[in-house]
């Protein structure tokens, strides 16, 4: 049973934990051989800290002995990608202007994590400050997909899917702002949620686009993914764009809604031209797998769909622009110390220079044009118009309909290094997820199938806070089908 | 449709506070342009009374009761720093 | 050829609040370096701002009190900049929906003396908005040293027209703000602690001209006198340039104190591109009526209202008003004596700005240790009013009631200082002064009054101090009539 307790689900995981079949140790160890096993391979750990994971494990064993368990998620392996900020861990985002920075403090999502007794286990890698699509943008290593190693994880939370399909973590969590968990998700064939904006508490999440950025769950299972969104959910104080909105009990919901005879909406502005695209094969069985079950499915119009990707790298690249600001070389990041610096301002565009990749710098550089003097108006009030138009698109379509049914990715994941040198090639692929993140809305990624023995995510576009149906709807397909219990052939 | 429209690399990294070399001028200006160019569709629609989306999910009036309740001992705030003295951050000298 | 110099001032002036304006962080000064710092105050990753109650309370009472209207609607924006004492190389404030709108500052000029009140006119204000202060450096040799404690400590900006025209103006403008900043418990504006910092926009231009000078931004002017004197010699130098012939051109110049004269700091640049945008992680504020009468209601009466009530309901002068004001408490200590009976309200404010003030210093005791309530000095004064003792021997009761907490007619009674005769007697230690001192009644006699003065003294030193110096004047008089 050791051999395959790194693959199995956390809601088993849970149960075996409970009759003290298992113990947490012996779990952790599970999937800490798992990935010293894989991990030169996959790449998927920027950092991890055996020492620490088996500690945090023997606590939780000691907890259920003393009958004090914390729930569902008490003594499961959660891997974190480094975006997230865990006191007296690296926080590094990638990025070499953070290789050797180390948080003081612990994200609100973080400790919620914690409070339910989950083993934070190590620093998952990712594009470098959330970044990119395939973690081809990371400035520590480069994450293979753990069914084709020479193709991208996809991104910019490739390291957290990659490790959760290839059993070096039970679940994982991730962060997206235009795709970056559903994507990945979709890519390593797991099952990957972005939260409605305001769901879960961004504070302590190293922020990329502020108004655009939300934490979320992965996991190789639907129920797996709740009970991770689950403890993570909730307002914050600490945050004030998280929204106060009840927490459903998710894992309920998703028994609750069993059975019921959703109506989804087919966007028609993401098929028509999409026909010929590689993913559309599986993504359409599994529209038809809806209809076998008794659902409706409506052609709904999102008109504006051609303007997305557009509003997106105007918005994002706007605020990170300001939200990377910070780091300069003064208080907590590298600092280039090769030259002799005349004033701070020196130090500032050197350390930025070492410290920075490409990618960071173009969208820096886009972002602080598109918002400098004369190129507002033109530029961001223009995107921020614009994304009024594309939420109103989405209220307009759920009018109709319960969810959005629609592919994650144009195409499965592709070769690494296939899309360098071409920076907006890599932006279009973002199209079918992008929207999401512009109106607010939550989204949610099953894996449907494979194309050349790469895996196809479908993705549910749900309306706000309804991440209990999106849940329920995913769940409902997963459990008709056996992928979640297919694993790469590492 | 419009041509390009032209960046002024330098002043826009001086901005950005990030030095970057003759190559990377002209690599980065030709990319930022084209991606411009592509951003150059959003002027093909009328935005005129349209209201910009500031927060996805819009509440007014968020704050907090003023009490002393978060902190962070000294040495975790200088513990990461490149270079501190007597607990405070070291720059270059700066002439105000 | 006459010129006019055109001032306006940008006043910084830090709301006293327990924590920091978007961060829970303490706020304060005079702590250990970067104790009073978390993760938002320190921009780490991840960090975010939380808007804090009391210092949006304290923004809208300073606009009210300053005339400001105050808008239903207020958001916040980001003002992008790299500098060290900058956490995130950003700072949060208001661009273009400040929280108060307008308003005007009543100023008061320096009469021609002490006694005397100066004009009063109104000073125009453009706005005043709230943002988040930044850290402090502090200069070595080779390098600096950043603090971040005063980083986001909630700062409001209040902008003035470029209404006031000399360095007198700009001076009665800061005052007048700190006095009501004091008065409404928002700041206490000591400049030595940054708690109040001013910098002036000054230019000079030919009388009569419509367009203003170019515009000189003066800095470091570190003191409420600093600010008038750098504006005095910065008008002076421009006045004197354009008198040369020469043009001004934009730029910062610097108020050296010690030397007692600006000096360039830099030329204008390009002028600086924030790239102001809404800050996403903020949500707006909407401000409703009960909200702003709430905090209207909280609104004390302001320094220069009472000032000129002083002077109206209890006839009491300026050289009493113009110390008793300034001071909100010494102010309503005085009234609360004053209100009971107000035909003692000149003797009060007289005990009140000389003896109580000087008592207090010279002891070092603040008013709220005062051991002489304000009952307690109206019974001294009402027992003066009576004549049961001189106003010399009064001066002495008072020292006494200060040091022992004891009552005027305890301490009267304690040292045996009610007089102990009757005007008859008086009357008789007249004549026996005037038949005892033939020459300087002889003087009086011949025209020179202050002979009086001689045998006024012999009466008193019969009487051994008690008796009334008035009383004996008038029998003295009439006995030599």
């Amino acid at each position: 049973m050791s051999a395959e307790l790194y693959y199995k689900s956390a809601s088993e995981l849970s149960g075996l934990l409970n009759r003290r079949e298992i113990s947490s140790v012996e779990l952790t160890q599970s999937v800490i051989g798992r990935t010293k096993a894989v991990d030169d391979l996959v790449q998927a750990f920027n950092s991890f800290d055996e020492k620490n994971a088996l500690a945090q494990a023997a606590d939780s064993d000691a907890r259920r002995n003393r009958g004090e368990s914390l729930g569902l998620l008490d003594g499961i392996p959660v891997g974190i990608k480094d975006v997230l900020a865990v006191k007296d861990q690296p926080l590094t985002c990638s990025s070499k202007i953070l290789a050797d920075f180390v948080s003081p403090y612990d994200a609100t999502c973080i400790e919620k994590l914690k409070r339910s007794g989950a083993v934070l286990w190590g620093r998952l890698n990712m594009d470098e400050f959330a970044m990119g699509s395939s973690t081809e943008n990371s400035a520590t290593k480069i994450t293979g997909n753990p069914w084709k190693l020479d193709c991208i994880p996809g991104g910019s939370s490739g390291g957290s899917a990659a490790a959760v399909s290839a059993g070096e973590s039970i679940v994982s969590l991730g962060s997206d702002t235009g795709g970056s968990i559903r994507q990945p998700a979709s890519h390593c064939g797991v099952v990957g949620l972005k939260p409605t904006y305001g769901r879960v508490s961004r504070y302590g999440l190293a922020a990329f686009a502020s108004s655009l950025d939300q934490v979320g769950p992965l996991g190789r299972t639907v129920r797996d993914t709740a009970v991770l969104l689950q403890s993570i959910s909730g307002h914050d104080i600490n945050d004030s764009t998280s929204y106060k909105v009840d927490v459903p009990n998710y894992v309920q919901a998703i028994k609750q809604l069993k059975g019921r005879k959703w109506t989804f909406g087919l966007p028609k502005e993401y098929f028509e031209s999409a026909s010929d695209m590689a993913s559309m094969g599986p993504v359409k069985e599994a529209i038809e797998f809806y209809k076998s079950i008794g659902c409706e499915i409506k052609e709904v119009s999102l008109p504006h769909t051609a303007y997305a990707v557009a509003t997106y790298y105007i918005v994002a690249t706007a605020e990170a622009s300001s939200n990377l600001a910070r780091y300069d070389g003064i208080r907590y990041t590298h600092r280039a110390e090769s030259f002799d610096a005349k004033d701070s301002v020196d130090i500032y565009r050197q350390s930025r220079a070492e410290g920075f990749g490409n990618e960071v710098k173009r969208r820096v550089l886009l972002g602080t044009y598109v918002l400098s003097s004369g190129y507002y108006d033109a530029y961001y009030l223009k995107a921020q118009k614009t994304r009024t138009l594309i939420r109103r698109d989405f209220e307009e379509a759920f009018k109709d309909v319960d969810a959005l049914l629609t592919p994650t990715a144009p195409s499965p994941a592709f070769k690494r290094g296939a899309h360098s040198g071409d920076p907006l090639s890599m932006y279009l692929s973002d199209i079918y997820t992008i929207s999401a993140n512009l109106a607010g809305i939550p989204g949610l990624s099953v894996p449907c199938g494979y194309v050349d023995g790469l895996p196809v995510g479908l993705q549910i576009l749900g309306k706000p806070f309804k991440e209990d149906e999106i849940l329920a709807m995913g769940n409902e397909f997963e459990s008709a089908h056996n992928f979640a219990n297919e694993h790469p052939p590492l | 449709m419009a041509e390009a429209p032209h960046i002024d690399i330098d002043k826009v990294a001086e901005l950005a506070r990030i030095a970057l070399t003759e190559e990377e001028k002209t690599k980065f200006s030709s990319q930022l342009e084209s991606i411009l160019g592509y951003i150059d569709k959003l002027n093909e629609l009328n935005t005129t009374n349209v209201e910009p989306t500031a927060h996805p999910h819009s509440v007014e009036n968020v704050w907090r009761e003023d009490r002393a309740t978060s902190e962070l001992p000294t040495c975790e705030a200088v513990k990461n720093a490149p270079k501190q003295r007597q607990s405070m951050f070291v720059v270059p000298k700066v002439v105000e | 050829m006459e010129y006019e110099a055109v001032i306006g001032l940008e006043v910084h002036v830090q709301i006293k609040t327990e924590s920091k304006i978007f961060s829970g962080s303490r706020s304060g000064y005079g702590y250990e370096p970067n104790t009073l710092v978390d993760p938002v105050v320190l921009g780490l990753p991840g960090s975010l701002p939380v808007m804090n109650k009391t210092a949006l309370d304290g923004i809208i009472k300073a606009g009210l009190a300053l005339n400001c209207t105050v808008p239903n609607y207020c958001k916040w924006d980001r003002k992008n900049y790299f500098y060290p004492d900058s956490p995130n190389n950003y700072q949060i404030t208001q661009y273009d929906q400040p929280i108060c709108d307008g308003g005007f500052v009543e100023i008061e000029m320096e009469g021609e003396t002490r006694a005397v009140m100066g004009s009063h006119r109104k000073v125009a204000l453009t706005r005043i908005h709230l943002e988040n202060d930044v850290g402090k450096l502090n200069h070595f040799a080779e390098d600096s040293l950043v603090d971040y404690n005063r980083a986001f400590t909630p700062l409001m900006e209040i902008v003035s027209e470029p209404d006031m025209h000399s360095g007198a103006e700009a001076f009665a403008f800061l005052t007048a703000i700190r006095q009501t900043m004091i008065y409404c418990g928002i700041s206490d504006c000591d400049m030595e602690k940054g708690q109040m910092r001013a910098d002036a926009n000054i230019s000079v231009r030919p009388v009569g001209q419509k367009e203003l000078g170019a515009k000189i931004e003066l800095k470091n002017l570190n003191s409420i006198t600093g600010v008038k004197n750098g504006i005095e010699y910065e008008i002076k130098r421009q006045t004197q340039e354009l008198k040369k012939g020469r043009t001004m051109t934009q730029a910062t110049w610097r108020w050296d104190a010690d030397l007692g004269r600006t000096e360039l700091m830099r030329e204008k640049e390009d002028a600086h591109d924030y790239r102001y945008f809404p800050d996403p992680d903020l949500m707006p504020v909407h401000i409703d009526d009960e909200w702003r009468e709430r905090i209207r209601c909280e609104i004390p009466e302001l320094p220069f209202d009472k000032q000129r009530r002083f002077m109206e309901q209890y006839d009491i002068p300026y050289s009493i008003t113009s110390v008793l004001v300034p001071d909100w408490e010494l102010s309503e200590y005085f009234e609360r004596a004053a209100k009971k009976v107000p035909k003692c309200a000149q003797a009060i404010g007289n005990y009140v700005t000389n003896d109580l003030l000087r008592e207090l210093s010279d002891s070092n005791t603040a008013l709220s240790e005062c051991k002489i309530s304000p009952d307690g000095l109206l019974s001294l004064v009402e027992v003066i009013e009576k004549g049961v003792i001189t106003k010399q021997i009064a001066k002495d009761v008072f020292i006494e009631m200060f040091n022992t907490g004891e009552s005027a007619t305890e301490v009267i009674e304690r040292k045996g200082l009610k007089p102990d005769f009757d005007e008859g007697q008086v009357k008789d230690w007249c004549q026996e002064v005037v038949n005892e001192n033939p020459r300087p009644v002889e003087d009086f006699r011949s025209g020179n009054d202050k002979a009086l003065n001689a045998l006024l003294g012999q009466v008193m030193k019969k009487s051994r101090g008690k008796a009334s110096p008035q009383i004996v004047q008038g029998l003295l008089k009439e006995l030599l009539s």
